[in-house]
């Protein structure tokens, strides 16, 4: 007993305070962003970071990016780069496309969501054909250095006892009926996040017969976090923005619209 | 062992797929199950599609005492006789050739579902299917007293999917069957039909906890198909990153089994000294798990004096953090007394069923791909080879200290002393009609890509095996005889990983 003192003391209180005060690695990559400057030729990405907006002009779809060095660099909309900016998540699928810049888009809950899951907020893990690569990091949150317990998140072990479900995985076939039952299972009202790449665009598996396509199909989703894996920072702000947790760019009273949740908080 | 494979034929050595002995599938299987009498190890064993409705077989043998590989090759119409019977190392492989490439393994004693998926490397044309991916029948005992649990693919914590089915008298565990398959992604049939930026990315997505594993294998094979030069700076990189990546996991896992009994202590402390090694890769290659880093033809990122100077100081603070920690877990009597005599695991099995990685070398089983098949930085600087005895929970905890100790004094020693030089060369075309095995020791174990290539030089069959793949059998053999509330703690001491089994 005494040397299980003894080390605490000599361990020392590691939880970092958040949002970050200490900056990532310089090599980090975070937002990617797109500098309008001189065209080049175009080149093959790896994925489908850039896309063509409705009005023809480039877009980056955040969702579809695997965050490696090949997507940064030059091309015929301009030249690709990786910020510092470790804030991804959106509260839709097309928050997660931007015209290259930084935008507000994760709108916390409504009030009445916030009543129910603002300071508790039980969520279930649901892999559905991943690397492991997110799971890693989801479970990295539960660490004394990113202590998602002191913000009242935890996963619980089964979805009766959840208040939503994180999805990560690039939906794979044998999982359909696990996801929908898990997903079932949870009792209203609910919240659905997708983790990761995989999840939000297939990632490196995106083509591939064996695997879906974004979110379950009819299964509406509250939060997208991008990354490959989204780094535990990552994972936190975009749960502390939909909780309406952190104060700064916290969005009126914008409510998400995936899974409204209403005073009487009727289940869906 | 008789060599009967290609001359040179080593790790990370192509040679050409014609000079493969090409044998009446009686020839073959005898060649086969000769070597294996002789001391070799089955490798690796997989189908490939021929013309006119064929299919190739192909077996790899290892010889660990010479370094050696060598090779046999046979082609099949839809059925074979099954190799398992008398070598159990093949059950594995046969069930998913099986699957793979729909053709039948006659008498083997367990062909049901593997991946459970529809082949997805049948000749062309064929529309011949094997084994349902529905059916997967479960073994039951009978008995009054006999009773059946059913655990996953939703597991209770953050956890990949799979499935487990115990029968079980009471507490004891008398039978435990596992069925994967789903994370089964396709990453095989990607890697054979993207091009090579996105294989590579593929390759590091494998098994997220091992992107530099795996990756290291797939540059592995890729160069030697290349002819490419290996500069030694950037194959001490990649030594680096390999050993950080077996640190954070090794240490992480320590931290789980801490957990799984209760000793929240080492759990809290292991778990935030596993993110330290994480940031290290982070500092290196700008990824928690060193995505980005390894590229066919050395590393993207170069290691700069300044960061070789910071990331030893951290690893040096590190050391002596993790020193006390494990002494207060291993000295514990409670420990102890949770983790002896649990999951027991026989030198014995570990032969029979072709363990690798610290699962068999906590066996005394002392398999170790750096050692028996060096490669990069590995032919330079050794790392001794750990082991310990029992066979238990207790010493495949034992095992991962030992090496995450050894590990971390030769990170400190190559970030000393990194050759000068460059970080990558160029890796060009791939030479047509070879074969390569490129192995790795991964943190799990021995992680092999084998691939060969068409007369264009494309890829025309890239077959990976995870460590996994061999050991999952090993929690199933173990577990019987144990408390079925033991099975977490079972299950974390061999950590297996599910999307590195299930491709």
């Amino acid at each position: 007993m005494f040397e299980i003192l003894r080390t605490r003391l000599r361990q020392g209180s590691r939880t970092v305070p958040f949002p970050a005060e200490q900056p990532l690695p310089e090599r980090f990559r975070g937002l990617p962003v797109l500098d309008r400057d001189a065209a080049t030729e175009a080149r093959d990405l790896p994925s489908a970071l850039l896309t063509t907006g409705a009005d023809g002009a480039a877009r980056l779809d955040v969702g579809a990016c695997l965050f490696c060095p090949e997507e940064a660099g030059p091309g015929p909309a301009g030249t690709v780069r990786f910020t510092s900016d470790y804030r991804l998540a959106s509260s839709t699928r097309e928050g997660l496309s931007t015209d290259g810049d930084v935008t507000e888009r994760v709108q916390a809950l409504n009030d009445a969501a916030r009543r129910l899951f603002g300071r508790s907020l039980r969520l279930r893990s649901v892999v559905a054909g991943s690397c492991g690569g997110c799971e890693a990091e989801l479970v990295a949150l539960g660490n004394v250095v990113f202590d998602l317990a002191r913000f009242g998140i935890q996963f619980v072990a089964s979805p009766r006892h959840a208040d939503g479900i994180v999805i990560t995985g690039a939906y794979s076939r044998n999982m359909q009926v696990a996801v929908q039952s898990t997903y079932d299972a949870t009792p209203a009202p609910k919240l659905v996040i997708a983790v990761g790449a995989c999840a939000i665009s297939g990632g490196p598996f995106r083509g591939s017969p064996e695997v879906g396509h974004s979110a379950p199909a009819g299964v509406p989703v509250d939060l997208w976090v991008p990354g490959c894996p989204p780094h535990p920072f990552t994972l936190l702000d975009g749960l502390l923005r939909l909780l309406g947790r952190l104060p700064e760019r916290m969005a009126a009273t914008a409510g998400s619209t995936a899974n409204p949740v209403d005073s009487r908080a009727v289940g869906r | 062992m008789n060599a009967s494979g290609p001359e040179g034929f080593r790790n990370r050595i192509a040679v050409p797929f014609g000079a493969v002995p090409d044998q009446r599938v009686e020839d073959f299987r005898e060649t086969v199950l000769l070597a294996i009498a002789a001391g070799a190890r089955l490798l690796s064993f997989f189908g490939l599609p021929e013309r006119d409705d064929r299919t190739r077989l192909v077996a790899v043998l290892a010889c660990d005492e010479s370094s050696q590989l060598s090779a046999v090759t046979t082609v099949v119409v839809d059925r074979y006789p099954a190799l398992t019977p008398d070598c159990p190392q093949a059950r594995t492989f046969e069930r998913e050739i099986a699957e793979q490439c729909a053709v039948i393994p006659e008498q083997h004693p367990w062909l049901k579902p593997l991946r459970r998926h529809l082949p997805d490397h049948r000749p062309p044309g064929s529309a011949r299917v094997i084994l349902d991916p529905a059916d997967h029948p479960f073994f039951h005992i009978r008995g009054e007293e006999v009773h059946e649990v059913a655990v996953g693919p939703v597991h209770a914590g953050i956890i990949e999917p799979g499935h487990f089915r115990f029968q079980a008298h009471g507490e004891e565990v008398l039978f435990l069957e596992i069925m994967l398959g789903y994370q089964h992604r396709g990453v095989e049939a990607l890697l054979e039909t993207t091009g090579r930026e996105r294989a590579m990315l593929v390759a590091e997505s494998i098994a997220g906890d091992t992107v530099i594993g795996h990756a290291g294998a797939f540059c592995g094979a890729i160069e030697a198909l290349a002819r490419s030069r290996k500069p030694p700076r950037a194959q001490t990189i990649r030594g680096i990153a390999l050993e950080l990546e077996r640190m954070a996991n090794h240490i992480g896992d320590l931290g789980a089994i801490a957990g799984d009994i209760a000793f929240q202590p080492a759990a809290a402390f292991f778990g935030r000294m596993r993110g330290e090694c994480l940031n290290l890769l982070m500092t290196l290659s700008g990824n928690r798990y060193g995505r980005g880093l390894v590229r066919p033809g050395g590393v993207q990122f170069d290691l700069p004096s300044a960061m070789a100077t910071e990331m030893r100081a951290r690893l040096e603070r590190l050391r002596d953090e993790l020193a006390p920690v494990a002494t207060l877990m291993f000295s514990n009597a409670g420990v102890q007394a949770r983790l002896e005599g649990v999951g027991v695991l026989t030198p014995e099995q570990c032969l029979e069923l072709g363990f690798v990685g610290p699962v068999a070398r906590a066996c005394n089983v002392t398999r170790d791909v750096r050692h028996d098949h060096p490669y990069g930085i590995f032919r330079f600087a050794h790392i001794p080879v750990a082991a310990a005895w029992d066979g238990d929970v207790h010493a495949r905890a034992l095992v991962r200290w030992i090496e995450v100790q050894r590990s971390l004094e030769f990170t400190l020693e190559q970030l000393a002393a990194l050759p000068r030089g460059d970080s990558i060369a160029p890796c060009d075309a791939l030479r047509p009609n070879e074969l390569v095995v490129a192995m790795q020791e991964g943190w799990r174990g021995e992680i092999v890509h084998t691939v060969i290539t068409d007369d264009r030089g494309a890829i025309r069959r890239h077959k990976i095996t995870d460590p996994s793949f061999h050991n999952w059998t090993a929690l199933a053999v173990a577990m019987p005889g144990n408390q079925i509330s033991d099975f977490p703690l079972c299950n974390k001491s061999f950590n297996l990983s599910y999307a590195g089994h299930d491709l």
